[in-house]
């Protein structure tokens, strides 16, 4: 995707960050008193409470597959099936999204796989015609 | 510190009410709880009224005006799926706080048919089935995947429980459905969420239920100690911290927690439970809470469902009452509903699902958010 449609779109969710520059990324944040990792921005840590001790930092686009299910049954206009996928971002953060490019077959699907973080179009619009780029995971190369 | 007793509980039979409203539904659970133990509206001095779709909208109030205006001060709670049981338990530190001997608690809900969960914010667009799911079927098909992931926890074992409730409720005529679901039945209905069939989801249906909580005092002066049960345990929590809360409601953390406080706050353990009622909104949660309660070691709930452990005749039968599975899962009631079912086997009134000899029971709810309620039921007499 090129940067002007890239400038042409919203980010889905507030912590998709499309940079002037550059490719877009996740945002998150770690903890310099505990070192955990959040997905999105925070002022306090939700582990320790620390105040203060956040500091920006870009998620990684590489994960593994912690958990996963496969939607057959949803609501009116949402196409099934799809595949819920819960990942484990190398470095840390964990986020919740689709798995793309895989049959939506639970047979096909293996705990800890490596998935890798894509950009694309989310195919779908708000009322004022505003087109959104949402984040999505597909089945990477073991390394 | 006096204990706290339940001399008055019941429960209207689950089912799909439209043409009534939410206040009609809970009075008629509220009167038959008095009923139960001879009392008035009159004789109560506070009512705490659970309920999640309208709650914002003074239902309690609105109960009243259909049993007795009578001006008594009217909590209303909203607490997720904990909604009943945070209601019960608010009566319940009234009381054990010295500020009344009698209180009223009522959970109700009206619900409609269909999926829960997964509803859009206001801004930007809907993002259900763009940024994974956040229907309730899926996310506990997320909990049951995450033990199949630790312990190797099959479909098949899953699949058990709905059988196992499904035919519990065989013997509760205030259950939705009175309905045998064969383990073929389960595992070849449509499939929801891998691996939660449609008979793995539990029932979405309109109910109340109703507690006339009292203070040892009160009960004993108005010679109600015969069928009253005593409250050994009430426990509260959320959700602590977990790495992964971002991504996964964690309903194991809130269980574990709640559940420990019970056990200390009752002075006993989970080999002492003789019956339990557990939050099974899915087949999948079921499973998973044996572990949270204790009722058995990490990673020996798959060995417990298919050894019979928790069927009726069981050493410790779960959700003989049907569940949230067959029962059904009226979100506001749930909480109270099964305060009355551990009730009514202590009192030995429980008939065809009588569990033999009851005397310790356990309630468990678990909320989305998360919200989580314990409570350790004893029979007195």
């Amino acid at each position: 995707m090129s940067e002007a449609d890239l400038a042409a779109l919203k980010p889905v969710t507030p912590f998709v960050k499309i940079p002037q520059a550059g490719p877009p990324y996740l945002q998150g944040c770690k903890c310099s008193a505990c070192s955990e990792v959040q997905v999105g921005e925070r002022t306090v840590c939700p582990r320790c409470g620390a105040r203060d001790a956040m500091q920006a930092i870009k998620l990684a686009d590489t994960g593994k597959l912690y958990n996963f299910t496969v939607v057959y049954r949803n609501f009116p206009g949402i196409e099934v099936p799809f595949v819920s996928a819960i990942v484990d971002l190398d470095g840390g953060g964990t986020l919740k999204g689709n798995l793309v490019d895989i049959e939506p077959d639970p047979a096909k699907l293996a705990f800890d796989m490596p998935v890798k973080v894509v950009f694309r179009d989310a195919g779908r619009a708000d009322k004022a015609g505003n087109r959104y780029l949402a984040y999505f995971f597909t089945p990477a190369e073991a390394a | 510190m006096s204990d706290v007793y339940v001399v008055g509980v019941d429960m209207i039979k689950f089912g799909r009410f439209p043409d009534r409203t939410v206040e009609n539904i809970g009075a008629e659970a509220a009167l038959m709880a008095l009923d139960d133990c001879g009392l008035t509206i009159h004789d109560m001095q506070a009512l705490y009224c659970g309920n999640l779709f309208q709650s914002s909208a003074a239902v309690g109030q609105r109960i009243l005006r259909e049993i007795g205006q009578t001006g008594i001060p009217v909590v209303n709670v909203a607490n997720a799926c904990a909604t009943g049981a945070t209601a019960f338990r608010e009566g319940w530190m009234a009381i054990k706080a010295g500020v009344y001997d009698l209180v009223l608690a009522v959970g109700v809900e009206q619900m409609g048919k269909g999926l829960l969960g997964g509803a859009g914010g206001g801004e930007g667009i809907p993002t259900e089935g763009l940024l994974g799911s956040g229907t309730m079927p899926a996310t506990f098909a997320h909990v049951g995947l995450e033990h199949t992931r630790q312990y190797g926890t099959t479909f098949e074992q899953f699949a058990k429980v709905s059988v196992k409730n499904h035919h519990h409720s065989t013997m509760n005529a205030k259950a939705m459905y009175q309905k045998e679901t064969p383990l073929e039945e389960v595992m070849g209905a449509e499939m929801i969420s891998w691996p939660n069939t449609k008979l793995m989801c539990s029932v979405n249906v309109d109910g109340s239920a109703a507690a006339v909580l009292c203070s040892e005092k009160k009960a004993r002066e108005l010679g109600l100690m015969d069928r009253a049960v005593r409250v050994r345990a009430s426990a509260l929590a959320s959700d602590p911290y977990s790495t992964r809360n971002f991504a996964m409601m964690d309903f194991n953390g809130a269980t574990r927690l709640a559940a420990k406080t019970a056990y200390e706050m009752a002075g006993l353990g989970p080999e002492d439970v003789n019956l339990v009622e557990l939050h099974d909104c899915f087949a999948t949660a079921e499973l998973v809470h044996y572990e949270n309660l204790g009722l058995c070691g990490d990673g020996e709930a798959g060995r417990m469902i298919d050894t019979g452990e928790t069927a009726l005749g069981g050493r410790v039968p779960v959700n003989v009452s049907g569940g949230l599975l067959s029962k059904g899962h009226p979100l506001g009631a749930t909480g109270i509903a099964n305060i009355y079912e551990i009730a009514t086997h202590l009192r030995g009134e429980a008939g065809a699902r009588q569990v033999e000899g009851a005397r310790i029971g356990l309630t468990h709810v678990v909320g989305a958010g998360s919200a989580c309620a314990v409570h350790v039921l004893e029979k007195v007499n």
